[in-house]
């Protein structure tokens, strides 16, 4: 296959061998000895883009999956609202020109042997499977559509790709956020399916109230079956503040932080850690430094404005150590700084690693294996032991047990 | 001192490129504008096969005098080599790290005998 680089000059490249390219995180795998502790990894994605043909079956409404499947005839219409960007970096990250390349038996899903080959190449246990087109459904015109993409996603992973996993892959299924009451029957009919540990909100939606009265018995829902909910974040350059950016660079960064900040945020300072003591909740994609930003900004907003937030018992900061964050795309860039942010969040409790693989700024386990400042027990625990806790991960031989009970973080199958 | 046998210096296209074993290290080995360059294959950002990506002229832009800007465009000196995993660009010339030029890949020499081209390690 070539790839166009060098002001037009065509470079050949091999076809993309997923374990090939991933030759040296298996180096690094073998080299820290990963196989004696769990790895999670609470965010990796894959293209269900690329599977729709099979999703559209799964639609209920006739009409709009008749709709659907004439659009994809000859790609005349996208399915789910399309985001501009650069992810690939005009094919510098050649895993996505490259990605339709690889091969894949096809006697089993291919999102499956893909996900099993970068997961043993990094030395990963268990994946937390996230969509990728599916984070803009929050942007479709269309709220009867985005119910009906998200119930056949989540039938269509549920029936079709989680059960072929061996149980090292589960997700939290996607949420039509828009109508709060399709969220609480499609909670009321997941919820319960095996690889399902909870459910996920895109945050790539800037109008919509998380604290709103009618995601109260969503949340309930959630909360009363033990089920965790995570927030994921996404860059979007139609909105209206960042139609000012010229680089998608600056798209990337500020998108993925803003919208995690306004949602938790709105999460925060209505109360919804007094009303949902024991629902686990997740802020999944946003990189970790707006974290001690957004703790310092809420605590003093909220010393001089209580009378705005009675609800709360403590300072917002307070309630964001209860709750939970995925490590990618961690900003090592000033170790003193990581630092101080890791103490702010009890990341020893609170953090969880994740890859966000094969996506572009995707981090390696040895991210958060090398960091300096921690001790054993945050290293394991951050690398997938407050992980299993959370969702009742087995470990998969004798020393990760051994790992998990030694921190506290074994829970028997 | 190891030496390396990388290959005979007439199969080495223009553009083209080798990765090699040296000891505990790889090494890239590229052949630009005639002359060979050969640096370590791990990335300094991730560990990621640095030298396996693309090669791509450095991207520049140009300001006029009155400092407002001409766009965007490919440098015709400037060539720049790709880490696949995350798009680190190291300078071909000089194994720098050019999103922050303090920081460089492990150069090896490379040297020709005869029509044997050898990394030195």
């Amino acid at each position: 296959m070539d790839l166009i680089a060098d002001r037009g000059r065509r470079v050949t490249v091999e076809e993309l061998n997923t374990t090939k390219l991933l030759a040296h995180a298996t180096e690094q795998a073998k080299a820290r000895k990963y196989q004696d502790m769990l790895i999670v990894d609470c965010d990796a994605h894959h293209y269900e883009t690329e599977n729709f043909k099979e999703i559209v079956e799964f639609m209920e409404n006739d009409v709009f999956r008749q709709l659907t499947k004439s659009g994809m005839k000859k790609a005349r219409h996208s399915i789910v609202p399309g985001n501009i960007g650069f992810q690939d970096m005009g094919g510098r990250v050649t895993r996505y020109p490259l990605r339709s390349s690889e091969k894949t038996d096809g006697d089993r899903q291919r999102d499956v042997q893909l996900g099993e080959r970068w997961m043993d190449a990094m030395g990963v246990d268990y994946s937390c499977l996230f969509p990728t087109g599916m984070l803009n459904i929050g942007l479709h015109p269309l709220k009867e559509m985005e119910n009906e993409l998200c119930w056949s996603y989540n039938r269509w992973l549920t029936e079709k790709v989680l059960p072929e996993t061996g149980g090292r892959m589960y997700s939290m299924l996607s949420l039509p956020f828009s109508d709060p009451d399709e969220c609480l029957r499609q909670v009321e009919t997941f919820g319960g399916r095996k690889h399902v540990t909870g459910f996920m909100v895109t945050t790539v939606r800037s109008d919509t109230p998380v604290h709103a009265n009618p995601y109260m018995k969503v949340y309930r829902a959630i909360e009363e079956r033990g089920l965790s909910i995570a927030f994921h974040s996404g860059p979007n350059w139609g909105e209206s503040m960042f139609k000012s950016c010229n680089r998608f660079l600056a798209v990337h960064a500020l998108g993925f932080s803003f919208y995690n900040i306004l949602h938790c945020t709105n999460w925060v300072v209505n109360g919804l850690g007094e009303r949902f003591p024991k629902l686990p909740v997740m802020w999944v994609e946003a990189g970790l430094s707006w974290i001690p930003f957004l703790m310092q900004r809420l605590d003093h907003e909220y010393m001089l404005r209580p009378s705005e937030c009675p609800l709360l018992k403590k300072k917002p900061s307070d309630y964001m150590r209860d709750m939970y964050y995925s490590t990618q795309p961690m900003e090592i860039q000033d170790m003193e700084a990581l630092e101080c942010t890791f103490r702010m969040m009890n990341a020893e409790t609170q953090l969880m690693y994740a890859s966000d693989y094969p996506h572009w700024d995707f981090d390696l386990p040895s991210t958060i294996y090398d960091l300096p400042f921690l001790t054993d027990k945050a290293r394991h625990n951050i690398l997938g032991g407050t992980a299993a806790r959370l969702f009742g991960l087995q470990p998969r031989n004798e020393a990760q047990k051994q790992n998990l009970i030694k921190y506290g973080n074994y829970r028997p199958a | 001192m190891a030496e390396q046998f990388v290959g005979k210096a007439a199969e080495f296209e223009e553009g083209g490129r080798r990765i090699i074993r040296l000891g505990q290290d790889e090494v890239g080995i590229f052949k630009h504008e005639g002359e060979y360059f050969a640096y370590s294959n791990y990335c300094l950002h991730q560990g990621g096969p640095a030298c396996e990506g693309l090669t791509i002229a450095r991207v520049m832009e140009k300001l006029r005098e009155d400092k407002t800007s001409m766009g965007l465009y490919f440098s015709e000196t400037d060539m720049n080599f790709v880490c696949p995993w995350h798009g680190y660009e190291y300078d071909m010339r000089t194994g720098e790290c050019i999103s922050d030029r303090t920081i460089k890949l492990k150069r090896y020499q490379v040297q020709q005998k005869g029509d044997d081209l050898y990394v030195i390690g």
